[in-house]
């Protein structure tokens, strides 16, 4: 047990968290770039939801990917295969629903 | 005050008028006070705790599932009778048009959400953890709490036809007739609550199992060398965890607008009651594989192991079985192609459900060559996997003319839907829940159930289901539709109704020899001593019947599929040398915590039923009072020594 | 050593860092990952319900006559920093400092407690000055219930999270506790997650439409 206690992710140990800094700093880009495009630019409503979606779907990736420590485990395929299971019915349930009930949208 | 008290307690909460509720409220409370006087005069309350209530030990945890699914059947069964009796001629009386409908929605409801579920996770826990050489689940704890969460989300629902009155919308419950302004009184929130309840333990069963499958198969046994049942329960456990939620919101947002009075699926204010038909099947559909797949997986077992040979088109199996859990999920639609959708709509989701029953089809093609060649053994358990075959066909190809969404304005809502979906779900679910009921029957309590009376039960239901279903195929076509309480006489419908009452009395019959061959080989039924009865292929055969509390002395290591099979053909010598080198076993504890939290939750399901929050309140906080006292547990495990398991294991014969 | 109760595939357990460190660990993180799966369908429910009621308002009050941008702004910046936090915290756990795990998780709960207050009195200043109510529209019923289940989770995590804390007080920084607190932090970066999204297809929707 204690080995294992000790030998933390060797990088990690002492260093000045610039993954999580950059990743802050990237997420507050992103949000306040998304408010400038829908306030700030008069694109189509189409265009706009485009994009802040785009957006939104990368920040998610950046919470996943730079946060969450989404590839460690002893087998992470398993995580990740469930995330993106789960990623797929949840676009399924979003988008057909969305289109199933258009005329009453 | 006492006065409206009263009132209150004689004209709402008890359901009063009807002389087959006093007799089901007599029949309750005999029941009850039999129990406790038996368990009282046995002194077995101490016992019944320790070694039942707090268990978590998959192997009893199954059995409890198995007990609470069989009553819930018979009750379920019962409702079936009921309205077989009312439909059995034209013009009948026997039920009123409202107790009818109450009938239906807790038939359709119980023999789902209290029956398919539970016995499925029942053969489930005794099974899969034996078959992938575990000690137990991957979360113990988590399994009890699973349980008594469905079991008193399924007396939360049980008890609204004696107090406060039944649900009344249909297992399927479709807003706008669901919701509080054409559904007062509390009927309809104990379908939600109730059934919230026992979803959120099925959620939990689902994450539970695809963990232990993924983490927890012995040395060697690699996703593709693991036994067919094990795969099924895999792909379904995937298939809980994403269908679940979708009808844990379903539930919450409908209760909320009954409740707190928001408008997601009213008529008023905007809200939109399709938007329920689209969520309810968006879980309900996946639903169906729930209950499907995990009795493929059983048929793949027995079928194998009583034609002495190894499954046929093994990657082909499991392939489709993804196929399934993937496309499963965008079909929902076809259950109401005839609400108003668009072609583009109707023609998407027809389409994706034709593809579904490809790999269906496939898999029908693989039990077909299995058998082909083998030495075919007709166990009561092969009997109700062969039997599966042509009749689920039946159900699948129906399913299909169903699918097309132009020929669905033709079928939809009629008998013939009705003859479909019991064609597929008793010959699927519930031919496959006694085909595995027979199959481990002996893995889980040491003896046989007999097999002169299991055949006898296998044949006058098999035989009762179609006299009982093949008719409603044609009264559908004829234009009867689905739950209407009474019809005229002079439609053509009255000859085929008869029959089919019929049928479905001989099916009852059947569950009754069933019920009795339990009771009787309780008593005088052959004892398996050998651990293998049928001469199984699969690792839950390597150990003794019953299994004992740790399952394996000695973790197996597998090289091959059908691992016990080719170890009984190698030479054993090495292994029982092996054997001897037993090492201490770090086993869970017990816990009470599952079943006093589950309690909670009934008793603030209870108070929300009734919206009485000073009963919710003491139950919610109860349920995190509980949640905090696990969280600050840490030592909860103890070890079995090396001397427990010698002696357990020279009890069972497996040591000299 | 008495041999484990869950026997696991022996993958390379040392390189990995201490919440990893005993197979039962390895287990309920995974499982963990699984339930954040399965509460991915649980809030994208949530989310068709909503943009399908969006634009039903009953004649009442529509997304852009609520939505005021700074209570919006000031929520989002504050659990995407409380999100940072609690990154923080989970590489203070690997260090196992366990006085640097508690500074960051008391930070996280503070964050976390500011912006349930700031969604709150969003809420109380739309039913009681906007008389926008639960019961005002379908638009209003899906809008209450998306963020209020969003923000049940946001206060389960805070009691999670000062539940913790004390347990970590008590025991240090043992394979135990690091696996709860890196569970919670993956439960708050999942909440942040969910949190764009409410930002992107509520409150900017909302102005875009």
């Amino acid at each position: 047990m204690r080995e294992n206690e000790n030998q933390a992710v060797q990088s990690e140990h002492a260093a000045f968290p610039w993954k999580q800094v950059f990743g802050l700093l990237l997420s507050l880009a992103l949000t306040f770039l998304a408010l400038w495009v829908v306030l700030g630019l008069s694109l189509s409503v189409h265009a706009t939801l485009t994009i802040i979606i785009g957006l939104a779907i990368l920040q998610a990736l950046i919470q996943l990917f730079m946060f969450m420590h989404f590839t460690e485990g002893t087998e992470p395929v398993h995580q990740i295969i469930g995330i993106a299971f789960g990623l797929f019915v949840t676009a399924m349930v979003v988008v057909l629903t969305l289109w199933i009930l258009y005329y009453a949208i | 005050m006492m006065d409206s008290f009263i009132h209150f307690l004689l004209h709402r909460f008890f359901v009063t008028g009807d002389p087959m509720i006093y007799g089901a409220d007599a029949s309750i409370a005999l029941a009850s006070i039999g129990i406790v006087v038996v368990v009282t005069y046995l002194k077995k309350w101490k016992w019944l705790w320790k070694e039942w209530l707090t268990s978590v030990d998959h192997k009893k945890i199954g059995i409890m599932y198995i007990i609470a699914a069989l009553l819930m059947l018979f009750r379920g069964g019962v409702d079936a009778l009921m309205m077989r009796t009312q439909l059995a001629l034209p013009n009948m009386h026997f039920l009123t048009s409202e107790h009818y409908n109450q009938v239906f929605t807790t038939h359709g409801t119980i023999m789902i959400i209290f029956v398919a579920m539970p016995f499925i996770f029942g053969l489930m826990n005794i099974a899969v953890p034996l078959q992938i050489g575990a000690r137990d689940v991957a979360f113990p704890f988590l399994n009890a709490l699973s349980f008594w969460l469905f079991f008193f989300g399924a007396m939360l629902f049980n008890i609204s036809f004696v107090i406060g009155g039944s649900p009344d919308a249909g297992w399927s419950s479709y807003a706008p007739y669901a919701e509080l302004s054409m559904n007062p009184g509390v009927g309809q929130n104990y379908y939600l609550v109730g059934v919230q309840i026992a979803g959120i333990g099925s959620l939990a069963s689902g994450i539970n199992f695809l963990v232990t499958i993924l983490k927890m198969r012995a040395p060697g046994m690699t996703l593709f060398k693991m036994p067919m049942f094990t795969w099924s329960i895999l792909i379904t456990s995937v298939i809980i965890i994403f269908a679940f939620p979708a009808f844990t919101v379903a539930l919450a947002l409908m209760s909320i607008d009954r409740l707190f009075g928001a408008h997601f699926f009213t008529i008023a204010s905007g809200g939109s009651p399709m938007l329920w038909a689209n969520l309810f099947w968006f879980w309900g559909h996946p639903e169906v594989y729930i209950v499907l797949l995990p009795v493929f997986g059983v048929f793949s077992e027995v079928i194998a192991t009583f034609s002495h040979k190894t499954l046929f088109g093994y990657a082909v199996m499991v392939w489709s079985m993804v196929a399934i859990s993937i496309i499963g999920f965008v079909t929902w639609l076809h259950h109401f192609f005839t609400m108003g959708n668009t072609a583009e709509v109707n023609a998407f989701f027809s389409i994706s459900t034709a593809i579904i029953a490809i790999p269906t089809g496939v898999k029908i093609f693989n039990w077909l060559f299995t058998m082909n060649k083998g030495r075919i053994e007709f166990s009561t358990a092969m009997l109700w996997a062969l039997a599966f075959i042509p009749n689920f066909t039946i159900g699948g190809v129906t399913g299909v003319m169903l699918a097309l969404a132009p020929a669905d304005y033709q079928y939809h809502n009629s008998y013939f839907l009705v003859a479909h979906f019991h064609s597929v779900l008793i010959a699927g679910p519930v031919f496959g829940i006694f085909c595995g009921l027979y199959y481990w029957w002996p893995k889980m309590f040491g003896y046989m159930l007999n097999e002169r009376q299991g055949k006898l039960a296998f044949w006058v239901f098999m035989i009762s289901f179609n006299i009982c279903f093949m008719p409603m195929y044609i009264v559908g076509l004829l234009g009867m539709t689905r739950r209407m309480y009474t019809y005229p006489a002079g439609m053509g419908w009255t000859p085929f109704n008869f029959i089919e009452t019929i049928g479905a009395f001989g099916m009852g019959a059947g569950f009754l020899i069933i019920a009795y061959n339990i009771v009787w080989s309780t008593l005088k039924g052959k004892r398996d001593t050998t651990g293998d009865p049928w001469n199984g292929r699969t690792l839950e055969w390597s150990i003794p019947s019953p299994a004992p509390e740790y399952n394996f002395a000695t973790i197996p290591t597998v090289s091959a599929r059908d691992a016990f099979a080719v170890a009984k053909t190698q030479e054993d010598q090495e292994n029982k040398k092996e054997r001897q080198l037993f090492q201490p076993i770090h086993m869970p504890n017990n816990s009470g915590i599952p079943i006093i939290m589950s309690l909670f939750m009934f008793i603030a399901g209870f108070g929300l039923v009734w919206e009485w929050y000073w009963m919710v309140i003491p139950g919610a906080i109860g349920i995190v009072v509980c949640m905090i006292v696990r969280s600050f547990q840490y030592n909860d495990h103890h070890i079995i020594s090396i001397e427990e398991i010698e002696r357990t294991e020279r009890a069972a014969g497996r040591l000299s | 050593m008495a041999q484990s109760p869950l026997r696991l595939h022996e993958k390379s357990r040392s390189s990995l860092p201490i919440e990893y460190s005993t197979p039962e660990n390895d287990l309920r993180i995974v499982g963990f990952w699984i339930f954040l799966a399965a509460e991915l369908v649980l809030f994208g429910t949530l989310f068709a319900t909503y943009l399908v009621l969006q634009s039903h308002t009953a004649g009442g009050p529509a997304p852009k006559d609520l939505f005021e941008v700074g209570p919006v702004m000031i929520e989002t910046i504050v659990l995407l920093v409380s999100s940072f936090t609690c990154g923080l915290s989970t590489i203070e756990l690997r260090r196992h400092n366990k006085k640097g795990l508690i500074f960051w998780l008391i930070v996280t709960v503070l964050l976390g407690l500011v912006f349930i207050g700031f969604e709150v009195n969003e809420f109380y200043t739309y039913a009681a000055h906007e008389g926008a109510t639960l019961s005002s529209s379908a638009f209003l019923s899906g809008f209450f219930v998306l963020l209020g289940t969003h923000g049940c989770h946001v206060s389960l995590g805070i009691i999670w999270i000062t539940g913790l804390i004390i347990q970590i007080a008590k025991r240090g920084v043992t394979p135990v506790t690091a696996r709860k607190a890196f569970i919670v932090g993956l439960y708050w970066h999942f909440l942040d997650v969910v949190w764009i999204f409410i930002y992107t297809a509520v409150y900017l929707t909302g102005w875009v439409m």
